[in-house]
């Protein structure tokens, strides 16, 4: 379960300080499925890396199956955030010179899982997003939709038991999109991942349970 | 094992790049090492010197003789052990525009000259075949093989410190012992120039260049040479009696200003090294913000960054510099056999090596220090930003 309890957030553009969260407080229940949306500038891709422990509010808590991770430091998040949190960015952001294998075999290298077992969890989850058959191709070599899913597979590989994503359809056509919801939906369903993604995309937001909006820092 | 993998593939990214930035690399530390090398050989008198060899020359300059006479009265001196002299002759061989035939060309005393010089080698049949004959000289093995000389060949020098023709029998060769010993001199009787001055200048007769002491102990040589100067200090010729080192460092301080602007120029080259260098990692990094915002994401530490970046730049610059210093080596070589005489030993030493290697590996980190640092201070929002 993740709780947000009174969370601010503002940061510096020079000299000016902007804020970004205004006392947001929200909770995801373990299993769900949750679509925060709202217009540019209204603070959701902040919430999200606040959830995600990428980033750290200034005011409040975030407890994410019981763990206050507004109260570690920056090396206690890497941990946390290797050992519970997958991520799915809009852009993908699998590194151009890696293989697929390797680039989902990336979050792998920080644990203490041997060659072998390391390679069983990167096919494993390769083939759970249906690309078992790309696994020696660089990223300029499959289409958006085929990099998201291996994007989707680094997020998996790990087991994590958050996911977040962050505008997963948002550079994708109709056809590749509406397959990555249904992975997603599949792996909330099937795989009882909470996913908590932001999206501009209506159709996305459809196989959410929970819609949230966010306008100006502020839950509405 | 991660990491050096993927300092690798990051490296080959740009290859066009990458290898442009190598070749700058190895163009600079082959151009600090040649000149390294110049200023090495340039000074090579000073390295070469004995730590129990003293000179004694004119207090006045280099240029003035000294009296014969002086040879048994600084014998006498306490603490020196042995006493040799030598003049130098110079003179014209062949064509004088001709770079390799200006040889160092010098009249010694046959009997003393190799005991104060024991560097260099003579065999005893050489030494015996010099010694015997009046116009006889020995050859330094390099200049030997430069000119082809072998034993019985006469050289015909046209004299101008010392006017006529003069011609001196090949009766021997002389090796160094060591890798600093110059092995470009042509060393002869110093009577025979003595015998013959007389006849054409006999005011110029009895006088010797400079003296050679060698000294029982090192630790006397400031007594040694306090007691010779006094000796001559209200005489026609006083002297000036010094260490060879410090005889030898009045030579190169003559250069100086060459000198120092060789070392200003190698200080601007290992700039350009970093330049160069830093201007390819500060490119790269910022090209991959995104990408080590992803890492920083997944759980990868900033050691793990710093090893990217840093290892990246290392990388190219230890090929650039192997490179560089592989190239120093025909460079340096090619330089010394177009002007075999300019400088009589010049050999890339280890210490330019490890100067070389150290400047590329210096390069290396600082080059990658800016980088690093900026992208370990940018946080993983921004980073994730910067994708536009």
């Amino acid at each position: 379960m993740i709780e947000v309890r009174n969370v601010s957030k503002s940061y510096h553009r020079d000299s000016l300080l902007v804020p970004v969260l205004n006392d947001i407080s929200i909770t995801v229940p373990e299993g769900e499925f949750m679509a925060l949306m709202g217009p540019s500038g209204s603070g959701k891709t902040t919430l999200l890396n606040l959830i995600a422990g990428i980033d750290k509010p200034d005011k409040g808590s975030i407890k994410v199956n019981g763990t206050d991770i507004s109260t570690l430091n920056e090396s206690g998040l890497a941990k946390w955030r290797a050992n519970n949190v997958g991520f799915i960015f809009q852009f993908y952001n699998l590194l151009p010179v890696l293989t697929a294998f390797e680039n989902v075999e990336l979050p792998l290298l920080l644990t203490n899982l041997s060659k072998k077992q390391r390679r069983e969890h990167v096919e494993a989850s390769l083939k759970l997003v249906g690309l078992a058959d790309r696994m020696k191709h660089y990223p300029k070599q499959l289409s958006g939709g085929q990099e998201q899913r291996v994007a989707i597979a680094r997020a998996l590989v790990t087991d994590p038991t958050v996911l977040v994503a962050d505008e997963p359809t948002g550079d994708l056509d109709r056809v590749s999109a509406s397959e990555v919801m249904t992975l997603l939906d599949r792996l909330n369903k099937e795989f009882k991942k909470t996913i908590v993604m932001v999206t501009h995309d209506p159709r996305a937001a459809e196989k959410a349970h929970q819609v949230k909006h966010l306008d100006k820092g502020e839950l509405t | 094992m991660f990491v050096l993998k993927l300092v690798l593939k990051n490296a080959l990214r740009h290859k066009l790049r990458t290898f442009l930035t190598i070749l700058g690399i190895a163009i600079a530390v082959m151009s600090f090492g040649f000149l390294r090398t110049v200023v090495t050989a340039w000074s090579y008198g000073v390295e070469a010197s004995a730590a129990n060899r003293m000179i004694t020359r004119a207090s006045v300059s280099f240029i003035f003789p000294l009296p014969y006479a002086y040879k048994d009265q600084i014998a006498r001196v306490p603490g020196v052990k042995t006493v040799s002299y030598a003049n130098w002759f110079q003179g014209v061989y062949k064509d004088a525009a001709d770079f390799k035939n200006f040889f160092p060309r010098m009249a010694i005393d046959p009997e003393t000259y190799f005991d104060a010089y024991p560097e260099f080698i003579v065999t005893p049949e050489d030494l015996k075949a010099f010694r015997a004959e009046r116009n006889a000289c020995l050859v330094g093995r390099k200049i030997a093989n430069e000119h082809g000389f072998k034993v019985g060949d006469i050289i015909t020098v046209e004299g101008d410190i010392y006017p006529g023709r003069w011609d001196f029998v090949v009766r021997g060769f002389y090796t160094g012992r060591d890798a600093s010993t110059d092995e470009t001199q042509m060393l002869f009787h110093w009577k025979y120039l003595d015998e013959r001055i007389k006849e054409l200048q006999p005011s110029r007769e009895g006088n010797v260049g400079w003296y050679i002491l060698i000294v029982d102990d090192p630790a006397r040589m400031t007594e040694v040479a306090r007691t010779i100067d006094a000796m001559y200090l209200n005489s026609r010729a006083g002297t000036k009696t010094e260490t060879e080192r410090e005889f030898q460092q009045g030579f190169v301080s003559m250069s100086s200003a060459i000198i120092d602007s060789l070392e200003v120029v190698s200080v601007i080259i290992i700039g350009i090294i970093l330049l160069v260098l830093a201007n390819t990692i500060v490119m790269a990094a910022r090209e991959r913000t995104t990408e080590y915002a992803v890492l920083k994401t997944i759980g990868f530490s900033p050691l793990h960054i710093i090893g990217l970046i840093a290892g990246e730049s290392l990388l190219i610059a230890g090929i650039g510099g192997a490179l560089g210093l592989a190239l120093t080596f025909p460079i340096a070589g090619g330089f010394a056999s177009m002007f075999p005489t300019f400088f009589p030993v010049f050999n890339v030493e280890i210490i330019t090596i490890i100067l070389a290697a150290l400047v590329a590996g210096l390069a290396g980190v600082v080059a990658a220090l800016f980088p690093t640092i900026r992208t370990l201070r940018t946080s993983i929002a921004e980073g994730l930003r910067a994708i536009g």
